[in-house]
C-alpha cells in the first residue's frame, strides 16, 4: 500500500523553510532510503513574503510532487498559518510558533504550539536556527524520518562551520517535542 | 551509506542542478548565459564545475550576447548551453533562427515562468510551448523535449545534445519552475552506461569540402573552426558551399531538407510514455510537472472506476501527431491539462482529426494545476 506523507513548511522569505524542506527531503530520500520530492514556493523577495516548502515522502514513486492534504504543517506567521491550515488532513498535526502566530486556528487537529523564534534567539543568540528547531521538532513528534537520518541530513547541509550550533538546535527541538507530547 | 548506494550515486538533486549534470556527462564544454529565475542554478552550477574539468563559463551581457557565444564556441567545436526563462528567451530567438539555418548543434533551456513579459518570476507556467515552436520567424523544424522528473531532466539534458548533434539542429529543453526548483532522488549514471553522440566530420580533405552538402539522411557533416576546412556562415539562406543563395531550385531543396531530416527521423526523437491507456476510454495528455498531476489523477479516477489512462509527452516538438490520432481512435474523450489557456490542446485537436471529443482543462494562477481538480473535470466531462 502507498504509503504518502505531505509536509508543508511555512512561513515567511529568510526564516530558512526551504533549506529546512531540503533537509527533511534529504533524510528520507538518502539516509532513510525512502522516496522524496520537495519543492517550493517563494516570492521574488529576498526576505519576507511568503514562503512555503513542501516535501512529499513515500515508500514508492512519488507522481504528483506537491501537498494536496499536509499530514503536517509548520506554520511560522500568522499568514502563513490562516492560509494553509484550511488545506489541513483531517489526522494532520498543526506546528507553530506561539509568538509568531498569535491567533490559532479553531480546528479539531492536534496543535502543538511553542514559541520556537524566541527561544533560538535566547539559546543560540541568532534567530537563524529557528527552522532547524522546527525540524526537530516536528521528527520528534512525528518521525516522518528517523532522528538518525535527519541528524545525517542537517550536518550534511548546513555550512561546516554552522554544523555545531545546528546540531544543538535539532537535539533541541528532540527535547521540545517530548515535553510536547507529555503536555498532550 | 551501504556500498550499493555508493555504487550507485544517488542524490537529492535540484531539477535545474540535474540539467547541469546531464550537460556535463554528454560532453558539454562551454555556457554562455545571463542568469535568470528559475533557471539560474543551472548558470551557477556550470560557472561552478565547467572551469575545473577546462570548460569555460561567460555571463554574457544579455541573453542576444549568450546565444551568440553559444553558437560560436559550438561552431568552434564545443558542446555548448545556455539557459533562461521566458524574458530570456524572447532575446535568444534571433540567434536561434541562426543556429537553425546554419544547423549548428547547441542546447537552449527554458524554465517557464509566468508570463508575458517579466511576468512571475517565481511560479510555473506552460505559456511558452508555442514559443518553442515558433518564436523564431521563418519556416523552420525545432526539437523541443520536456521532462517531468529530475531524473529525466538529467537524461532528457543528454538526449537533448544527441539529438543536437545527430541532426545538426539546437534542441530546447522546455521546463517549468515546479520541476526546475524540485528536488528528487537522482541516480547519477556512470559516464560508461550513457550514450553520448558527436557531430559527424567530414571525411574529405578541406580543399573538397562542400559544408551543407547533405549525406543521405539529410546532415551535413560538420568541420569544426580552427581544423584546417575554411568556410562561410550566414543567415542568408545558401548553398552547399555556405554562400547566399536566390537559385528558387536551391532555396526549395534548403528549406524542405531542413524539415526532412528531422522529419524522417521522427520516431527516433519522439519520445512518450503510456500510463494506464490499453482499457481507457478517456485519456489525459500532459507534460511536464503537469503529468505528475495527471499521472495522480489516473490513479484517483482508476479507484472510483473511470477508466483514465494518461500519454505522457517527453517530446514535445515535433508533435506526436500519430500516437494521439491513434489515441482519438480509442478513447470517447481527451482531456489536455496545462499552465496555460489553450496551446497544446489545438495540436491534440489537429492529431485527432475531430475522431473524438478534445476538451482544454488550463490554469493560470501561478500554481501548478492538482490531481483533484483534473478528476473534477473528468466527472465534469462525464455528465455532458
Amino acid at each position: 500500500m502507498e504509503e504518502r506523507i505531505e509536509t508543508c513548511l511555512s512561513g515567511s522569505g529568510g526564516q530558512g523553510l526551504i533549506l529546512a524542506g531540503i533537509i527533511l527531503a534529504e533524510a528520507a530520500g538518502i539516509y532513510d532510503g525512502k522516496e522524496a520530492v520537495q519543492t517550493q514556493s517563494y516570492g521574488p523577495e529576498a526576505r519576507g513574503g511568503a514562503s512555503r516548502s513542501e516535501v512529499v515522502i513515500s515508500n514508492s514513486a512519488i507522481d504528483y510532487p506537491k501537498v494536496i492534504k499536509a499530514d503536517i504543517l509548520l506554520a511560522l506567521t500568522q499568514t502563513a498559518c490562516d492560509k494553509y491550515v484550511k488545506n489541513l488532513n483531517k489526522d494532520g498535526i498543526l506546528v507553530a510558533d506561539s509568538t509568531l502566530v498569535a491567533e490559532i486556528p479553531n480546528i479539531s487537529n492536534k496543535i502543538y504550539l511553542f514559541p520556537i523564534a524566541e527561544t533560538a534567539q535566547k539559546k543560540f543568540g541568532t534567530k537563524l536556527v529557528t527552522n532547524i528547531i522546527s525540524l526537530g521538532i516536528i521528527v520528534g513528534l512525528t518521525e516522518v524520518v528517523s532522528q538518525e537520518a535527519i541528524q545525517k541530513a542537517v550536518c550534511s547541509r548546513v555550512p561546516v562551520k554552522a554544523k555545531e550550533i545546528n546540531e544543538k538546535a535539532l537535539l533541541l527541538g528532540f527535547d521540545i517535542a517530548k515535553e510536547l507530547k507529555i503536555k498532550k | 551509506m551501504n556500498n550499493l548506494e555508493k555504487k550507485k550515486n544517488i542524490k537529492l538533486l535540484q531539477g535545474n542542478e540535474a540539467c547541469a549534470e546531464g550537460a556535463l556527462l554528454a560532453g558539454v564544454r562551454f555556457f554562455a548565459g545571463y542568469p535568470i529565475t528559475p533557471s539560474s542554478e543551472i548558470a551557477e552550477n556550470m560557472a561552478f564545475k565547467l572551469p575545473k574539468i577546462g570548460g569555460k563559463f561567460i555571463q554574457m551581457e544579455d541573453e542576444i550576447a549568450s546565444m551568440a557565444a553559444v553558437i560560436g564556441a559550438s561552431i568552434a567545436g564545443l558542446k555548448s548551453l545556455t539557459a533562461t526563462s521566458g524574458p530570456g528567451m524572447c532575446l535568444k530567438q534571433e540567434n536561434l533562427g541562426f543556429a537553425i539555418i546554419n544547423e549548428i548543434p547547441c542546447v537552449v533551456v527554458n524554465a517557464q515562468r509566468g508570463g508575458p513579459s517579466t511576468g512571475l518570476p517565481t511560479k510555473p507556467s506552460q505559456g511558452d510551448m508555442m514559443q518553442a515552436r515558433w518564436g523564431t520567424h521563418g519556416d523552420h523544424p525545432i526539437i523541443a523535449l520536456a521532462p517531468s522528473t529530475v531524473n529525466e531532466i538529467l537524461t532528457l539534458t543528454i538526449k537533448a545534445f544527441n539529438l543536437s548533434e545527430k541532426y545538426r539542429i539546437p534542441v530546447i529543453l522546455l521546463l517549468d519552475e515546479v520541476i526546475a526548483h524540485m528536488r528528487e532522488k537522482v541516480e547519477i549514471p556512470a559516464p560508461e552506461d550513457i550514450e553520448v553522440i558527436n557531430r559527424k566530420k567530414p571525411t574529405v580533405p578541406p580543399e573538397e569540402y562542400l559544408p551543407f552538402k547533405p549525406d543521405e539522411d539529410g546532415v551535413p557533416p560538420m568541420a569544426n573552426f580552427g581544423e584546417g576546412y575554411r568556410y562561410h556562415i550566414t543567415g542568408l539562406i545558401h548553398d552547399h558551399k555556405g554562400l547566399p543563395t536566390s537559385n528558387s531550385q536551391e532555396i526549395d531543396a534548403f528549406i524542405r531538407r531542413l524539415h526532412n531530416k528531422i522529419q524522417k527521423s521522427i520516431k527516433d526523437i519522439i519520445i512518450y510514455q503510456k500510463y494506464s491507456l490499453d482499457d481507457a476510454n478517456i485519456a489525459l495528455i500532459a507534460y511536464g510537472s503537469v503529468a505528475r498531476a495527471a499521472e495522480r489523477t489516473v490513479k484517483l479516477a482508476r479507484e472510483e472506476g473511470l477508466k483514465v489512462g494518461l500519454l505522457k509527452l517527453l517530446t514535445i516538438w515535433p508533435f506526436c501527431f500519430e500516437e494521439v490520432n491513434k489515441l482519438a481512435q480509442q478513447v470517447d474523450l481527451i482531456i489536455v491539462p496545462e499552465m496555460n489557456l489553450g496551446q497544446m490542446v489545438l495540436e491534440v485537436e489537429r492529431a485527432a482529426q475531430g475522431k473524438c471529443r478534445v476538451v482544454p482543462y488550463g490554469r493560470v494562477d501561478g500554481e501548478l494545476i492538482n490531481p483533484i481538480e483534473i478528476l473534477g473535470k473528468i466527472r465534469e466531462e462525464i455528465r455532458k
